[in-house]
Parts: structure tokens; sequence; C-alpha cells
């Protein structure tokens, strides 16, 4: 079907199929693949939309075009109510895009989410991401049941069984088991710091392959953590993504730090952006600086961006800092017939030809 | 869509949350505390002692489950369910004063550095989660100390200190409100005649 030379880890046959399997590899999808051959990965995190209309989904993901490995399709993160995660992987897996999807167990018991993770596997969903999630209180709609059935660390578990040993959390068989690819969150930043590293240690002992970070703004912090997960061993067995975004303003950065649990901003970045002229273009400095001394540390093996509301920047970010040297992630491009139609479009609509097939042949008969 | 977008970026960024909490504040009544598990807790004092005396309490425990297990063919004579109801009794008052227990009937504070993860309003059994405040409370009751970062001081001065880094298993809704020390007795029972049973 497609004409055009396939990019690379695309299945050829199509872009929404899942890829080749390989030895070693527990997904299908194209971030493994880019993880595992030892490139420096990026992926950032979709807003998802407050409405029901799927273009609006392919516009916030088609500005992440050609710059990123996998997309985040966060699970009503913070709390606040949107499209849900499952709803993104279905709109974006059809379309090519290798989505990560976020399962937080604030709203589903264990009996949904087992279910939800069948469906995402089946959807092409290569990438699955277990969070414990925020509390509802934080969110938009405080008066929530808080389910919390599962934790991130049996969420973990439930879904390598599934995968592993094929069969439900009660012990009933799969016939076909999902093959993910699974992540988990870390937060170096927030006490008990001693803790923070042996809690990825466990988080890998329960099936996490890749971890994505917590919003990085203080290097030395993350330095001294992965210092202790390189010490432990941790580095051999799970691909450690390191949290990234730009900061709007000064003030931005203060909202964040005293309402937003668990993002930790020094008071050097709040002075530095407070300094600056332009707010916003500092904010966006600041973010690539930070990606430029966290590229360096060793053990890091990509960045996840996160550029909540400015997510326009996440191309520039990425560029200017070079993180990809070069490389160009998989990127969406029109199929051989939408191809087809768009090069005919004026055609069909301007020039008014008829093209049913009677007419055709009456035509080809009276010339 | 794009006229959408336009106003999207013209209009100053409310967010649901934002118009949510403003209306709070105009209810007639707001409760101080944030979750409702929270008002069924004591205050924390007794909490905060017992995890600051784990190592203690981690050897009563010990010696205490050996007696229970002594015990065993005495709870064998009246039968495991007829003795629930009185040491559920006991267990619940004697624990509830000391951990503010909630009765999960899977009791993991030996694991848990003698600070009863029940109490975390997210119920984690696996350790903290990312939201733990830089003065060590958490996230969702800001005057509360996070119940993991309590757990980890009080694993730290236990015996069994890496028990904390054992995986849990998610909690079994169907065993709340029963008795954890009778239902480890019994499989420790159960064990004993096994290994012995193969034994001779
Ligand atoms: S901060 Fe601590 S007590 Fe609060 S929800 Fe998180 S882990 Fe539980």
């Amino acid at each position: 079907m497609t004409t055009r030379p396939p990019q690379i880890d695309e299945n050829p046959a199509g872009v929404d199929l899942p890829l080749e399997p390989l030895p070693g590899h527990s997904s299908r999808g194209r971030l493994e693949r880019v993880l595992r051959r030892g490139e420096f990965a990026v992926t950032a995190e979709l807003n998802p939309p407050d409405s029901a209309n799927a273009q609006d989904v392919y516009e916030r993901a088609a500005v992440f075009d050609g710059w990123v490995d996998g997309i985040n399709a966060v699970d009503a993160s913070g709390a606040n109510c949107h499209m849900s995660s499952l709803g993104i992987c279905a709109l974006l897996t059809r379309m090519g895009y290798a989505t990560i999807m976020q399962i937080a167990c604030r709203d589903r018991n264990r009996i949904a989410i087992q279910g939800d993770v069948l469906g995402a596997a089946a959807m092409g969903v290569g990438n699955i991401m277990c969070l414990t999630g925020d509390g509802v209180q934080a969110g938009d709609q405080p008066g929530a049941k808080p389910v919390f059935d599962l934790d991130c660390m049996s969420l973990l578990e439930t879904v390598r069984t599934m995968r592993d040993e094929e069969k439900f959390l009660s012990g009933r068989k799969l016939s076909t088991a999902p093959a993910v690819f699974l992540g988990a969150a870390i937060n170096p930043f927030a006490p008990p710091y001693d803790f923070r590293p042996l809690r990825l240690a466990k988080k890998i002992a329960a099936g996490a392959q890749f971890v994505q970070s917590q919003y990085c703004y203080d290097v030395p912090m993350l330095t001294e953590y992965m210092k202790r997960v390189r010490d432990l061993g941790l580095i051999e067995n799970c691909f450690i993504l390191v949290g990234v975004g730009p900061l709007a303003s000064a003030k931005t950065a203060r909202w964040i730090r005293s309402n937003v649990p668990g993002v930790h901003i020094p008071d050097s970045v709040v002075k530095r952006l407070e300094g600056a002229e332009n707010q916003k273009q500092e904010g966006k400095r600041l973010c690539i600086d930070i990606i430029n001394e966290v590229k360096e540390i060793d053990g890091i093996s990509g960045i996840h961006v996160m550029a909540y509301r400015q997510e326009e920047y996440v191309a520039e970010i990425v560029h200017e800092s070079g993180v990809l040297k070069g490389r160009r992630p998989w990127m969406r491009e029109a199929g051989a017939d939408d191809a087809l139609v768009a090069e005919r479009l004026d055609h069909i609509l301007h020039d008014n030809a008829s093209e049913k097939p009677v007419d055709m042949v009456k035509n080809a008969n009276s010339e | 869509m794009s006229g959408n977008e336009a106003q999207k970026t013209s209009a100053p960024a409310v967010t649901q949350a934002t118009l949510v909490k403003k209306a709070r504040g105009k209810l007639a009544y707001k409760p101080a505390d944030v979750s409702p598990q929270r008002r069924l807790q004591r205050r924390y004092t007794m909490r905060l002692w017992s995890v600051r005396h784990a190592r203690f309490l981690e050897w009563v425990y010990a010696r205490f489950a050996d007696l229970f297990l002594m015990l065993h063919p005495f709870w064998n004579a009246i039968g495991y369910a007829r003795a629930e109801r009185p040491v559920k009794f006991v267990e619940r008052h004697v624990k509830g004063l000391m951990f503010d227990c909630r009765m999960c009937g899977q009791c993991v504070l030996s694991s848990t550095g003698m600070s009863c993860p029940m109490n975390c309003p997210k119920q984690l059994r696996n350790g903290p989660c990312g939201g733990v405040r830089a003065n060590g409370h958490c996230e969702v009751e800001p005057d509360m100390p996070c119940v993991w970062v309590k757990a980890w001081e009080g694993a730290q001065t236990m015996r069994a200190n890496d028990a904390i880094l054992a995986v849990q298993k998610p909690v079994d809704q169907s065993l709340r409100e029963t008795s954890a020390w009778l239902r480890v007795t019994a499989l420790a029972a159960h064990e004993r005649k096994n290994t012995s049973g193969t034994a001779a």
C-alpha cells in the first residue's frame, strides 16, 4: 500500500500495524526499539483535549511530528478530567504514532484496569506506564471517589504477570498476552531521598523497563540520585528518561512550586527567570540548558518533555538542544491513497469533472 | 477549531480546577480535613511514637506471634471462627491505639517500619508517592507527616530493615475487618505441620 520507502521502525504493510517482533523485545513498538538500539530517546506529553473531537487530538499530536519517539497519553493528570488515555491512544495508534498509555490507579479498580490493558494492547499500544495518580482533592472534581485499588507497584506486577505468564491476577489464562513495554514514574526530588533509588529498584523488580521522571530543575540533585542508582546497578535493567519542561515565567514557577505536589524548583531557577527580560524565552533556554547537562549524566537514556500549554516549543527545544544528533524520529506521512487524493483535490473540486464510471465510458466512446 | 484556539490563547488561563476551588469558598460548610478517611483517624501522636520504637515493637511482636502460635491447640479447640470475634475486638483496639489500624486483615506493619500504610490517603503499600512535600508531609493532607516518610524512618531502626523493599501484593478487599493475628497464626501452624510432616 505504501509506495514511498518505509521509514525506520515502520511496518511496510501499514503504519498502524505492529512492528516485527525482535528477540529480547517485549513489545512491538517503536519506543522500545529506539531505546534498545542505544539511541537517546525523546518523548513528549500530549495535552489531552476537553472535547469529543478526534481532530483536536490529531492537531495536538502533529506538533510533535518528527521530533519525538513516543507520545504520552495522560490519564487525567492532576485528577482533572480530560479525554481518557485509552481514547487518545485509540486515535493515535490508528495513525501510526507510538503512544505511551498512562494508567493511574486513582480511577479504576483491578477489574477495569486489566480489561483496559488487553484492549490497549489489541489496538497496538506498545507502551504502558503505571502510575499511582494524584489524589482527587487536587483536581476539578474533589467529590469523586478515590479508588486506589492497586498501587503503581502492584499494577506493574499485574501487567507483567499478564504479559509474561499470560494470566490475569486471578490466575485465569489469557489466550494472547499483551505485548507491552512497561514504564513507571520516578521522582528523585521528593523525600525520603534515601529511599528513592531503592524504590526504583523495587519498581524494576515489579516489572518496570523504562521510567520517566518528574520535572527536573535541580541537576545536582539528579546527579546525586543517579550516582546511587548506578551503584545499585539499576541502569542495566532500566531505561531512565528525565522529565524536563519550559517554565513560562517566574510567576508560574512560584505557583507550581507551591501548588503542584512533587515538583521541586530551586530558588536559583526562579531568580534566573526573574532576572530575564523575556521570561518565556529564558524559560526555554533554561530547559535547553538542563537538557544539555542531563544528557551527559551516565545512565540517562532520554528525555521526556512536558511542555504543558507550550507544546509548540517542544520541536524547538529538541532541535536546539541537539539531543537527537541528527536522527529524525518517525514522522507521520500521508498514506499513498491520501497523497493521491490530495494531489487531485483541485481537479476533483474545481474542474467539475464527472468521474462516474458510466460517464467515463460514454466519454471514451464519444471520442 | 481555529476560532476556538484563538479564544484559548487570548483568554487568561482559568482552569476548571481554579473555578472549582473558588466556588468551594462559597459553600456553607467546608470540612477542615481533606479526605473523609482522615476524619476517622485519631491524632497521630501515638503513630509517631510507634514508629520511633519500631525496633522494640518488632521484638514484642515476634514474642507475641510465638505465643499465639503456642496457643494454636487452644484456638483449634474453640475453633478459629469462634475465636475471631473476641480476638478481633482486642486486635482492633490495641492496634488501633498504637498504629491507627484500619483492619485491612493482612497486616504488613513489620515491612513498613511500624507505620500503617492504610493511613496513607492513597493506601499505598509499596512506598511513597511522588507528591511528598519538601517538609516530609503528605500531598493530600498537608498537616499529616507522610506515612511512608515515617515508614522509612521506622524501617531504618528495625532489625529486618530490608523488609520494606519487598513488593507487596494488592490488598485483598475481601479480608477487610478480619483478624490478621489469627490468620497469620493459622498459616504458621499449617506451615509447621507441613514441614514437620515432610521431615518425618
Ligand atoms: S504523601 Fe505519603 S501519605 Fe500522602 S498520599 Fe503520598 S505516600 Fe501517601
